[in-house]
Parts: structure tokens; C-alpha cells; sequence
């Protein structure tokens, strides 16, 4: 694949397109040398940032589309999820799974920790409408860290 | 769009006589399948104390769907008799479970005789 290489992906604010932007960026690390383990690291990643952008983002509202933009960079993989929202505030605390079991915190929350443990870098930038976005990047020589 | 969550249940027994309540789960286990995981496991017998969660069968969980898990891992918690174990999930979301802290809560084995044989 020559270094440069983009991909852009419009998915309707809808729960479940999430996948196509999975499937997309799984194919496009499959290219580059990705393993399989980190691979399944990225999928999740992206099907996350692309739940916030349609839920918090773009409020499922079915007039706004999720952009994903895919691009190779020498031995990393930048994935920009981009939505019609304000961009994230104050990022929530990490969760907590004892105050979750005794009902002091949502069962849910769990997404932009699990972004930023599964990819080499997690950056949320905010906005105008249609341009706050999350940068992930995942890099191929942190393959076995 | 996303897969529906199909749940059924089965009963494994122990080497030791007990019974074991299995939920074998196929589709996406995301925030759609609330009802249906909920459901099910609200329809286990009350005298059943141990029960276990197949994900064999399914291939994509996302962090709505965790939630749910936690959901049910905290009713048990709260009525305090019964425990849960979890096997089948994939080495990933082995991984995703145990980041999140699931494993403080429910046991998580490879397979089914290694989750029973852990009850």
C-alpha cells in the first residue's frame, strides 16, 4: 500500500453502521501488516468512537452522517471519526467497576476508556458543527509491546 | 442494523451434582439486546445459584453491551446468593473484559468444561 493512502467512509447516525467502519479500518490494517490481535484493538476502538459520534455527537439524528477517514502513514494508521456535535468536554472519569456494583456508577461510560487503552494515541478535538472529530492512530511497531 | 441477540438456555451439571444454568448468547451483544439478555436471565429458577454465559457464538460485543453484562453481575451481586461465570469469549474481549473489570466479578474461562469445572 503507498504511504498516503486514504479511505473515507459516511455512516448514517445509526446503531449497528458502526461495523462498516470496523470492517473498513480492519481491512485497510490488514494491508498494512497489522496483526490479527491488533486488528481486533482498532475494531473496537473505531465501533466505539463511532457510537459517541452518532449517540453524544450527532444525537442519532438521521439528517447527519458519521465521517470516518482512514489514512496510512508511514508505519501508522490514523483514523479520524468525525460528527456534528460541540466535541467532548471534560473527559468522564475512568470507570470503576466497585462503585458500578454497588449503583454509584453507570453500568455504561466505559467507551473512551477503552479507546484510549487499545490504540497508541486517542486525541478528541472540538468544534464547530461538522468538525469535531477523535484522532486515533495505531502504530505497527508497538505490534508486540 | 445491528444483529438481533438471540439467548437460550440449557443446564450443565457439576461434578459435584449441582446444577448449572447456561445462557448461550448468538448475534451482537450491543445495547438492543438488553430485553432479550435481561429476560432471560430473570427467567433462570430462583434455586439455581450458579450461572454461566456462553459467548461462543458471538462475534461483536461493544461497551453498551458490556454494560449490560454488569447490569446482570450487579443484580447477582445485590441478591447475593448467585454467581456468574463467563466462557467462550474471544482471546479480544477476554482481554476487554478484564480491562473493564468484569474478571473482579465473573469468572472468565476459555470453555464450557473449564467454567463448569470451575463453578
Amino acid at each position: 500500500m503507498r504511504n498516503g493512502s486514504s479511505v473515507e467512509v459516511r455512516l448514517p447516525s445509526e446503531l449497528g453502521f458502526e461495523k462498516v467502519a470496523m470492517g473498513t479500518a480492519a481491512g485497510m490494517a490488514e494491508l498494512m501488516g497489522f496483526s490479527k490481535e491488533r486488528i481486533e484493538d482498532l475494531k473496537t476502538a473505531v465501533a466505539e468512537a463511532c457510537i459517541n459520534a452518532m449517540e453524544h455527537g450527532n444525537k442519532f439524528n438521521d439528517a447527519v452522517n458519521v465521517g470516518v477517514v482512514l489514512s496510512s502513514n508511514k508505519d501508522e494508521l490514523e483514523v479520524k471519526v468525525i460528527d456534528d456535535g460541540i466535541g467532548v468536554g471534560d473527559k468522564p472519569a475512568l470507570p470503576d467497576i466497585d462503585r458500578k456494583m454497588i449503583g454509584e456508577e453507570d453500568p455504561r461510560g466505559m467507551g473512551m476508556f477503552l479507546i484510549e487503552a487499545l490504540v497508541d494515541k486517542a486525541e478528541w478535538h472540538k468544534g464547530p458543527p461538522g468538525k469535531s472529530f477523535v484522532r486515533l492512530v495505531i502504530r505497527l511497531d508497538k505490534e508486540n509491546s | 442494523m445491528q444483529a438481533a441477540t438471540k439467548v437460550s438456555q440449557r443446564t450443565a451439571t457439576t461434578a459435584s451434582g449441582e446444577n448449572v444454568a447456561i445462557l448461550s448468547f448468538t448475534g451482537d451483544i450491543a445495547s438492543t439486546s438488553k430485553d432479550s439478555i435481561m429476560e432471560a436471565y430473570h427467567g433462570i429458577d430462583a434455586g439455581i445459584t450458579n450461572v454461566l454465559l456462553d459467548f461462543t457464538g458471538v462475534d461483536y460485543i461493544n461497551s453498551s453491551g458490556i454494560a449490560i453484562i454488569i447490569q446482570m453481575l450487579l443484580e447477582a451481586h445485590t441478591a447475593g446468593h448467585r454467581r456468574i461465570g463467563i466462557f467462550g469469549l474471544t482471546p479480544h474481549f477476554m482481554k476487554v473484559f478484564n480491562m473493564v473489570g468484569v474478571a473482579k466479578y465473573a469468572t472468565i474461562s476459555a470453555d464450557e468444561a473449564t467454567a463448569v469445572a470451575a463453578v
